[in-house]
């Protein structure tokens, strides 16, 4: 950190003075690269300046220059904490645009990984923000159940993070039947317990509760206006989530609750993630109950892939195969905008084609954007130390936020 | 259309297009609906008003996302999209107004104390200005970035490029040197899409004028040259001695050949 005394007179003629502090980019709460130009009155912040765009890689830039299947693995790297939540928006986004069917075992696969990301980006999240207020030993615990989920991904898809495993149309590939079994095993023999055993540190830990209950309060009225979604909106006690009331994929068949704060601080952020995990843990068990045996990728030979067996035998399937990863499909003409449910908050794709076989505009809706812009102002009058709190329970990546 | 995909479903937007027209048809250009998206194009001075009217009157809280889109070709090149959506109706709606590098479109975080950061973004990618927006810096690009890059005629490579130097000890920018030429693969394919022509097809393009038509009649007509000329002249491979109609009896072609 980096500080400049500003000395000036009042009318009285004593010496007040107001530090303005660089807080990042290179700092361990900023979660990531945020630079927060910071004016303080003594410990008391007055204003907040976040300077973010230190990881801009122009990803809509370099998505207009590749087909719509080439594009997919840059919404990996947005937000790398939740990648598959990242691809789900863009391949529905695809899949509004060409108005095709996925067969319903790739939406239960892709509900079922979009729920398990959620569960891996809350155990991050989580973890950092208990780290971030002073508590070391929970954030080693359930980063072993992040782990975990990463284990699943690479199962499925073959990569850790980076999985590109939602295609339009559909998944990549089926998943082993032992992946399945494995998955319900963890939630039922291991996920609970450790996961328990940490928040037991700190559900009611005094430290933790100073540190996080009545900061950072937003009322209902500033978190509509500001934009707020996913947690930020539902601890304002807004029960609104895009999966319940804009259901996509199958989540119109499953049955879960929708957690909501009632005192909109940052306690309550983190508890109604807390309680989100128990939720998604819900839907992960239905997935695994009434997922149908079927295709796992639409049948539309002019879209998805066709299997590596049939390419040996059918003359079609290999001009498929050839047309499909050289010029791609084309996607009619048009513009949607497409927003999910991200466990971040509303993560959007706005997507406009002019027919051929690249995006013509790919504007990403990041969550971070509304909800570190209100970082000023939920932090004005609060002590320096609750910034990083204020950071934690705001749950910011950067690779989606500067995108 | 019957609905196969299946995208996130709100409420229906029958209706819609005709409530909101008549609330806002003095600023009203035209309403659209297609795939499952209703968007309005409104007058650029008047955006504020009109989403000031749809957030007031039609319950359309919030403010989740400014887009910028570059058309080159349009006399107003840029587009700017604002998506609202309603909590209470489950609805999203698009309004989108035109504007160019010199017409300012009217802010609208007087509206949503949001739109700051979003319209910046707008503003740095494409240079479109906010008038009354209080803080229109840049926000994603690097401090003392200059140009727009996500405009349409802005190279993907960018003009700078920037190093940490060993003898300044510090980050220096240089010009953007590429150690092979910036490859943009294009496969449409050539029968059905591509909007530019294949080398070679240009001689498609109607017949070429021709003063003396080319003819070969006479052996110094072929344009080899002398030598050839004398070599066209004498006679073919000379007859074969007992060609025409072969004697009766005779043994065809192949088994003479045999026989030698």
């Amino acid at each position: 950190m980096t500080m400049q005394r500003e000395d000036s007179l009042t009318t009285t003629g004593e010496v007040i003075s107001n530090y303005t502090i660089n807080f990042g980019p290179q700092h361990p709460a900023a979660h990531g690269v945020l630079r927060m130009v910071m004016e303080l009155d003594g410990e008391v912040i007055e204003r907040i300046d976040p300077h973010i765009g230190l990881l801009h890689r122009g990803t809509e830039k370099l998505i207009e220059h590749k087909t719509y299947l080439q594009a997919l693995p840059y919404f990996d790297r947005l937000d790398y904490c939740s990648p598959l939540a990242m691809e789900h928006s863009y391949v529905l986004a695809i899949e509004k645009l060409l108005n095709l069917e996925v067969p319903i075992r790739a939406q239960y696969l892709r509900v079922l990984f979009a729920e398990l990301t959620r569960i891996c980006n809350h155990m991050l999240n989580m973890g950092a923000h208990i780290l971030d207020v002073g508590a070391f030993t929970p954030n080693l615990w359930i980063m072993d159940l992040r782990e975990d989920c990463l284990n699943f991904f690479e199962r499925a898809s073959g990569a850790r993070m980076h999985s590109a495993y939602f295609r339009p149309g559909g998944v990549h590939q089926d998943v082993p039947e032992k992946l399945l079994v494995d998955i319900g095993d963890w939630l039922d023999n291991r996920f609970f317990q450790l996961f328990e055993d940490a928040m037991s540190l700190v559900m009611d830990n005094r430290i933790f509760k100073q540190r996080n209950v009545d900061i950072a309060v937003v009322s209902r009225e500033d978190a509509i206006a500001w934009g707020f979604s996913g947690p930020m909106i539902r601890a304002a006690g807004i029960p609104w989530d895009l999966r319940k009331s804009q259901p996509y994929d199958v989540y119109d068949r499953m049955e879960f609750d929708i957690p909501v704060g009632t005192n909109s601080d940052c306690y309550d952020r983190f508890m109604v993630r807390v309680k989100e995990v128990y939720e998604s843990a819900k839907i992960i068990r239905q997935c695994l109950r009434d997922m149908p045996q079927g295709p796992i990728a639409s049948t539309d030979g002019k879209v998805s892939p066709p299997k590596r067996g049939e390419m040996k035998q059918s003359m079609e399937s290999l001009i498929h195969h050839f047309k499909l990863y050289t010029e791609g499909f084309h996607v009619p003409a048009g513009e949607v905008y497409v927003a999910t449910e991200s466990p971040k908050g509303e993560f959007g794709v706005y997507l406009v084609s002019d027919g051929t076989n690249k995006p013509y505009r790919c504007k990403i809706r990041p969550t971070a954007f509304s909800h570190l812009q209100a970082m000023d102002f939920m932090s004005k009058g609060h002590m320096l130390p609750d910034a990083t709190a204020i950071l934690g329970a705001i749950d910011v990546v950067f690779g989606e936020c500067d995108r | 259309m019957a609905v196969l995909h299946s995208a996130p479903r709100y409420a229906s937007n029958e209706g819609v297009i005709d409530a909101i027209s008549e609330s806002i048809s003095v600023w009203l250009l035209g309403a659209t609906e297609a795939h499952g998206e209703v968007s309005f194009r409104v007058k650029r001075d008047d955006i504020a008003r009109v989403l000031e009217t749809l957030r007031d009157d039609h319950a359309y809280q919030q403010l989740m996302e400014i887009a910028g889109v570059d058309y080159p070709d349009r006399a107003e090149r840029f587009e700017v999209v604002y998506m609202l959506q309603s909590l209470t109706k489950n609805h999203r709606v698009m309004v989108k107004c035109s504007a160019s590098e010199d017409t300012p479109v009217p802010t609208v975080t007087t509206l949503w104390p949001n739109a700051g950061w979003l319209e910046r973004e707008v503003f740095d990618m494409y240079g479109v200005t906010f008038a009354g927006n209080p803080d229109l810096r840049r926000i994603l690009t690097d401090y003392g970035f200059e140009g727009h890059p996500f405009r349409k005629d802005f190279p993907m490579t960018g003009y700078t490029e920037l190093r940490y130097s060993e003898e300044e000890k510090r980050v220096v920018y240089e010009p953007v040197e590429l150690a092979q030429e910036m490859r943009s693969f294009d496969f449409l394919s050539p029968w059905e899409g591509a909007d530019y022509e294949l080398p070679g097809d240009e001689k498609s393009r109607g017949a070429p004028t021709v003063t003396e038509p080319k003819t070969t009649e006479k052996p110094a007509d072929t344009g080899a040259g002398a030598k050839a000329n004398e070599a066209a002249a004498k006679p073919s491979a000379p007859e074969q001695k007992g060609s025409g109609t072969p004697a009766p009896g005779a043994p065809d072609a192949t088994s003479k050949e045999g026989g030698r």
